[in-house]
């Protein structure tokens, strides 16, 4: 046996308790409902892990009004250091049951136990405790002026951070003092579930936070619903596009946090083997199922041989299996639907004449999965240069000056993130200052803090998430009267 | 400062590998084209190779692979010839409980104790048995390397004259960090030559960087680079002298520079960290960042190496516990 085939060593799924089926949770308990149950399985696998319910329009209607109760009637008139003090028994909880958190995560979503546990659950849990520290400084977030809550805020976030998303969308809304009524991905709703018993464990008072499982058509009721006063919503640009339209013409406040097609550009004066990890981590962390990915390898004539010849090798090393094995790299595809969809654009790449390259790891046969993939030889014009794949695809262009690659990467309709490879800080400043993204790593890639806001241009969405600018997003815009004092 | 026509004599594959006549400018050059280290970006390399998970088979085979990869290190003021014979027995029978145990690579001593070592193996020597065990020499003034040239050369033909397969010695730390790379470059170059032997066979060369007074990734890939170009047959990271020694983000780097020297050249150089790697625990992931970064050819004694002298008893315990399913404790391994 070589020494590289490193033996199983697979997580415990014992610590997970899960129940057969699970309800509705609105007003602070799980609840019955009309609605039909499906099956939420594993995508390394195809076994059904447990079963959730679609909530129909009668669900949302009593999930909002729940919300509207617990927000008049309990959290808008509750002093901001007593909402902290539930937000920090939250964030604490994620802490406490991270184990439990990751192995489900990792079992519903297929990434790599090693992405959940060092990754997705500690960032869960240091945003409640980000957003805790504000819940009674909200003043010094508006400079002064008093601050607003909207209300009852809906959300809906994707199947490809489930708790993450979350904790991005629940924290600071409630720091600011609304009520939540949320939809997690139809893929993905588990640790949603998970996070419903840990507000009863953190005794959130009732209705302050609720959890609506189900798919498209749950989402767009919630959405749509008269009672919400304003919408968050992380996902694809086609879904964000109807929302935005369905939302025109009320007053319903929204923000959106869509796709993207980063560019990550790479120098000839970067230190390459670094920039061999930080393009590896851009598109092939969390399976290319990234809005902020890097999936445009922007990377000077000069160096193009080198660098392609070195992170080809690079991905060969990366080892695809069982998500739940501590060693795995990359994981499954989170359902045959996106795998088609990755299947059919990949498929185009070669047909409108790009060449690809994939690694030559071997493919579980049951599960949903797509080796890493490169793509050489790809003009901007390609569906694969243009499109978000959402998947571990990588598109290869070259550039030759600063300004035909500060031109190629602002050259989508996108904006949300971009990567720069250079030692010379002079070039990194005005290169950065020159893409049009709203977030930009220098000789880094994929690096979140609470403290940082995140969000997007053009297609890519409107409003901020993380930092001070995330918590404004969840306060009306403030009207001042005066100087502050 | 060396003069050019002097300094850089033997040194023609150097040239071809510049694409230029060898000189201390045309040195500094290349050396300064090298990609630079990004700090950040290694340490989180570094990082990834700690999470590896290896259990079972594979632990088995990395334990195994680890023992029969250690140079076994007495590098005392206080060493003696009865300490080293000691040494040598452990380092043939590592585990006295179980002489299916590997043997180690090489036992490292200094230059005075190298026919005792050598005499103390008898049968065993790798002069004797192909598969039998080195000795490995400190030499060039070591730890310091503050001697003159005089002395660094006669220290090593010693060593070499006595029995020697392979001399580990220093580099002088403060000609390269006053930027004299020619000169570093040139004593490296004579070393090699002073490791000549009579039958025109040459004991094998390890370089060590003393990672610890270079202080920046950057410096330990130009001072890789530059062991690599002058002839080394190994780059080894620390005395064991100087703290921090052996660390993983210095291993990335010097990986690196062995794993691109082999991609352009098709040349093997090997690597040696040595110092403050004491748990079983930390060599596997040693060996993990071997194979991930340079590839698996380097799991293999000829071009890997741990410098120690604790860790071999920990590895002996991991690997006991792996044979008889419990722990038997530090009575159960020979104290030297």
């Amino acid at each position: 046996m070589s020494f590289l085939d490193y033996s199983p060593a697979p997580e415990s799924t014992s610590i997970l308790k899960l129940q057969k089926q699970y309800g509705l949770f609105i007003d602070g308990k799980f609840q019955g409902s009309r609605g039909k149950s499906f099956a939420t399985i594993s995508p390394a696998t195809e076994k059904t892990i447990t079963k959730v319910v679609e909530a129909t329009s009668a669900d949302v209607d009593k999930a909002v009004k729940a919300a509207r109760v617990a927000y008049d009637k309990v959290w808008s008139r509750m002093p901001g250091s007593e909402r902290a003090k539930y937000l920090f028994r939250i964030a604490r909880i994620i802490q406490e049951r991270s184990r439990e958190l990751a192995v489900a995560e990792t079992l519903d979503n297929g990434k790599p136990i090693k992405e959940t546990r060092d990754f997705d659950i500690p960032t869960a849990a240091a945003w409640f405790f980000y957003y805790a520290g504000w819940a009674d400084k909200l003043e010094f977030a508006t400079g002064g002026a008093t601050p607003q809550s909207h209300g009852v805020i809906g959300q809906v976030i994707p199947w490809n951070f489930p708790l993450m998303m979350l904790a991005w969308k629940v924290a600071p809304a409630l720091a600011a003092g609304n009520t939540v009524v949320l939809k997690p991905a139809e893929t993905t709703p588990l640790t949603a579930l998970l996070f419903a018993e840990i507000c009863q464990e953190a005794d959130l008072p009732s209705g302050v936070v609720n959890i609506i499982t189900g798919a498209g058509k749950t989402g767009q009721a919630l959405v749509e619903h008269r009672g919400i006063d304003k919408v968050a919503f992380t996902g694809s640009t086609r879904v964000g596009r109807q929302i935005a339209k369905s939302l025109a013409g009320r007053s319903t406040a929204l923000t959106l946090e869509l796709g993207g097609k980063g560019a990550n550009i790479v120098f000839d004066d970067a230190p390459i083997d670094e920039a061999i990890e930080g393009i590896v981590s851009g598109i092939f962390f969390n399976q290319g199922h990234v809005c902020c990915a890097g999936s445009r390898l922007l990377v000077q004539e000069n160096v193009h041989d080198e660098v392609l010849s070195k992170l080809t090798r690079r991905i060969e090393t990366l080892r695809l299996g069982d998500p739940l094995d501590k060693n795995t790299d990359i994981g499954a595809i989170n359902s045959k639907r996106q795998l088609d969809t990755i299947t059919e654009i990949a498929n185009s790449g070669e047909v409108e004449g790009a060449s690809r390259w994939s690694s030559s790891c071997d493919i579980p046969s049951k599960g949903f999965w797509f080796p890493p993939t490169v793509f050489t030889g790809v003009q901007a014009s390609h569906r694969i240069a243009q499109e978000e794949i959402f998947g571990p695809v990588l598109s290869v262009l070259t550039f030759r000056t600063p300004a035909e690659a500060i031109e190629k990467a602002n050259n989508t309709p996108y904006g949300l993130s971009a990567g720069v490879w250079t030692e010379k800080a002079s070039r990194m400043l005005s290169v950065v200052d020159k893409l049009q993204a709203g977030v930009v790593w220098a000789n880094t890639f994929n690096k979140f803090d609470p403290t940082s806001p995140f969000g997007g241009y053009q297609e890519s969405g409107y409003g901020r998430e993380g930092g001070v600018a995330g918590l404004l997003a969840y306060l009306k815009t403030p009207i001042r009267t005066g100087g502050r004092k | 400062m060396v003069s050019a026509s002097q300094a850089l004599a033997p040194a023609s594959r150097a040239s071809s590998v510049l694409g230029t006549d060898l000189s201390e400018q045309s040195l500094r050059r290349y050396l300064n084209g090298l990609p630079r280290v990004d700090v950040i970006g290694a340490n989180a390399r570094a990082g990834h190779f700690q999470t590896r998970s290896l259990k079972t088979e594979t632990k088995r085979q990395g334990l195994d692979l680890a023992i029969r990869m250690v140079d076994l290190t007495t590098l005392e003021g206080a060493d003696t010839p009865g300490k080293v014979r000691s040494l040598v027995s452990h380092a043939i029978h590592t585990d006295p409980l179980d002489h299916s145990a590997p043997s180690v690579a090489a036992v490292c001593v200094y230059g005075d104790m190298v026919g005792h070592a050598v005499e103390a193996l008898g049968d065993k020597h790798v002069s004797k048995d192909p598969s039998g065990i080195s000795v490995a020499a400190v030499a060039t003034a070591f730890p310091s390397g503050r001697a003159s040239m005089k002395v660094k050369l006669l220290d090593t033909e010693d060593a070499v004259a006595a029995g020697a397969d392979e001399i580990d010695m220093v580099i002088d730390r403060g000609a390269f960090l006053s930027g004299r790379l020619g000169e570093v470059f040139d004593q490296i170059v004579r070393v090699k030559e002073a490791c000549k032997r009579p039958d025109g066979s040459y004991a094998h060369l390890k370089v060590i960087l003393e990672t610890g007074e270079l202080a920046t990734l950057d410096n330990v890939r130009v001072a890789s680079q530059l062991a690599i170009l002058a002839g080394a047959d190994f780059i080894k990271t620390s005395t064991g002298k100087v703290q921090p020694a052996a660390t993983l983000p210095v291993s990335v780097v010097m990986l690196e520079a062995v794993r691109d020297w082999y991609l352009a050249t098709g040349e093997f150089v090997g690597y040696k960290p040595a110092g403050g790697i004491r748990a079983a625990k930390d060599a596997l992931r040693y060996l993990v960042a071997v194979a991930e970064i340079a590839g698996e050819q380097w799991l293999d004694p000829h071009l890997f190496r741990f410098g120690a002298s604790s860790l071999l008893n920990d590895l002996v315990m991991q690997r006991q516990k792996m044979t008889t399913g419990h722990y038997s404790g530090p009575d159960y391994v020979s104290v030297d």
